[in-house]
């Protein structure tokens, strides 16, 4: 389980040695999207303002203040990843992004096409978007603010971390191990609970 | 009595000042910004227990910021989370006032309205089908504005919940037949949270409500979540229901986060209503680690006590 500091957006080098475990900060730009800003770009087939080519992704949707024409950070943290699922292959296949950054875990599905792209999802602790807020440097730009607070976010940080590599571009899974577990330790959980099993 | 316990006679009501719903309003807006910066006390104890408890390393590294995102936050006066919820309120109406119910409602909608634009935050409110955001936390029937009746005489309570969507995504209602049983509810409890896995930000805090009508059931489970962590239901058989379910969740191995770990859940509240004799309905509501809940007891001549 090594610790890294890395500088986002990744290099294909850098996402390919990350493992499983291990735990990394980054420094760079983040993108910020989530439902609405996906549901626009590829259920709307409308083309974003700027390249997403290589980016790292954070599903979030943030708390600011308007500082005369600048955006200042209130609260930005993370949101649940599931939802988007469907969106890893058309994100992977059309911008290459190099890294997810979310909670809660992309499917098997997701998994697969990670291993196949060359990407990797950085999980958070959800909900600690204190800390998180902390470790931003700046907003950079925000684009399409007519969907705020789901906009397209480009986010500085310095330290965004920890993130814990929770699936990487061997096809590792963290969330599909600790479930495998979990499935294992059911039939005895019910027996605890005197429900019978066939 | 009141609640700090001062005599009242039950009998005389009491004809409340121009200046009560102004007071009402004060204390919605500052219940739903405080709500989502000061995490409860038995949560943050709850939080620290766990921590002391659990084996697994990346399990503790994520209580540990937790733990340091709530103290963060209570230092820099920061929101702990982003996401500020669908604003829930818990009206309780000492039977002494002489309350105007849609003034009421009224206040609690400006409180909420100027929580999010003065503080300012996020309003995480949209329409169903159009998903339009006003910008305000606020559209049709929302905020949710719950009143309920209190034996106490001249106090009105008022409890905020905003609830993330994180938590409020997982959550499951099962219709079970008479012959389910028991074993019935407790399966569907279990594999509830067993589905909702790493989703609503666990160590979660399971909201269960069993028995009643369909909506009551649900109804129960989010009520069950404005308990303080660790609190039990008043029946011993539920209570008892309470502790096992919580030890068995434990050992799923969801763990913080749903990265692996001993720590899945804080607490399991259950509140009950009796339910058809054809009936066995069990709802599950989730709330994430943050428990979040504020309280206040506004009493008649405007004064305020604040608690969780």
């Amino acid at each position: 389980m090594a610790e890294y500091h890395l500088q986002s957006p990744l290099s294909l080098d850098a996402v390919c040695s990350l493992k499983v475990g291990d735990s990394v900060f980054l420094d760079g730009t983040v993108l910020g999207i989530r439902d609405a800003t996906l549901i626009r770009m590829f259920d709307q087939n409308v083309e974003p303002p700027i390249s997403l080519l290589g980016a790292t992704l954070l599903h979030t949707a943030p708390n600011v203040s308007k500082v005369k024409d600048r955006y200042e950070p209130v609260c930005i943290g993370t949101t649940t990843s599931m939802r988007m699922d469907r969106f890893t292959e058309p994100l992977l296949e059309r911008w290459h992004i190099r890294a997810i950054i979310g909670k809660g875990g992309l499917s098997h599905a997701s998994a697969r096409l990670m291993q196949r792209h060359g990407a990797c999802y950085l999980a958070i602790v959800g909900g600690a978007a204190s800390l998180q807020t902390t470790q931003i440097d700046r907003i950079e730009q925000v684009y399409w603010e007519d969907l705020m607070p789901e906009c397209l976010w480009v986010l500085c940080y310095a330290g965004l971390g920890p993130l814990t590599v929770a699936i990487d571009a061997t096809g590792n899974n963290l969330y599909a191990e600790v479930e495998k577990q979990v499935e294992m330790n059911r039939q005895r959980l019910y027996q605890m609970l005197g429900i019978s099993v066939e | 009595m009141d609640s700090r316990g001062r005599a009242v006679p039950a009998t005389q009501p009491i004809v409340l000042e121009e200046g009560f719903y102004g007071v009402v309003e004060q204390v919605a807006r500052d219940l739903y910004i405080e709500a989502q910066k000061d995490v409860p006390p038995d949560v943050r104890a709850a939080l620290s227990k766990a921590l002391e408890e659990e084996s697994v390393p990346r399990a503790r590294a994520a209580l540990k910021v937790m733990i340091q995102a709530i103290e963060l936050a209570d230092e820099k006066s920061m929101l702990v989370c982003q996401d500020t919820g669908l604003p829930i309120f818990w009206l309780t109406i000492g039977r002494g006032l002489c309350v105007d119910g849609t003034r009421l409602q009224q206040a609690v909608r400006r409180g909420t309205e100027r929580a999010t634009k003065e503080h300012p935050f996020r309003s995480s409110v949209v329409s169903p089908l159009g998903r339009e955001n006003l910008q305000t936390s606020c559209g049709r029937r929302i905020p949710y504005i719950h009143m309920e009746f209190t034996d106490r005489h001249s106090d009105l309570e008022a409890l905020m919940m905003p609830k993330g969507s994180g938590s409020e995504n997982m959550t499951f209602l099962k219709m079970l037949a008479p012959a389910d049983g028991i074993e019935g509810v407790k399966k569907a409890i279990l594999d509830s949270v067993i589905q909702a896995g790493a989703n609503p930000c666990p160590p979660t805090v399971v909201g269960v409500g069993i028995g009643g009508t369909a909506d009551q059931c649900v109804y129960l489970a989010k009520l069950a979540l404005t308990r303080p962590v660790g609190s039990h239901n008043a029946d011993p058989a539920l209570a008892a229901l309470e502790d096992q379910l919580l030890s068995v969740i434990n050992q799923t191995g969801i763990g913080p986060m749903g990265l692996g770990g001993d720590t899945t859940s804080l607490a399991v509240h259950i509140e009950e209503a009796y339910t058809h004799i054809t009936m066995n309905p069990v709802a599950v509501n989730l709330q994430c680690w943050r428990g979040v809940r504020r309280r206040a007891y506004i009493h008649a001549d405007g004064t305020v006590d604040y608690g969780y």
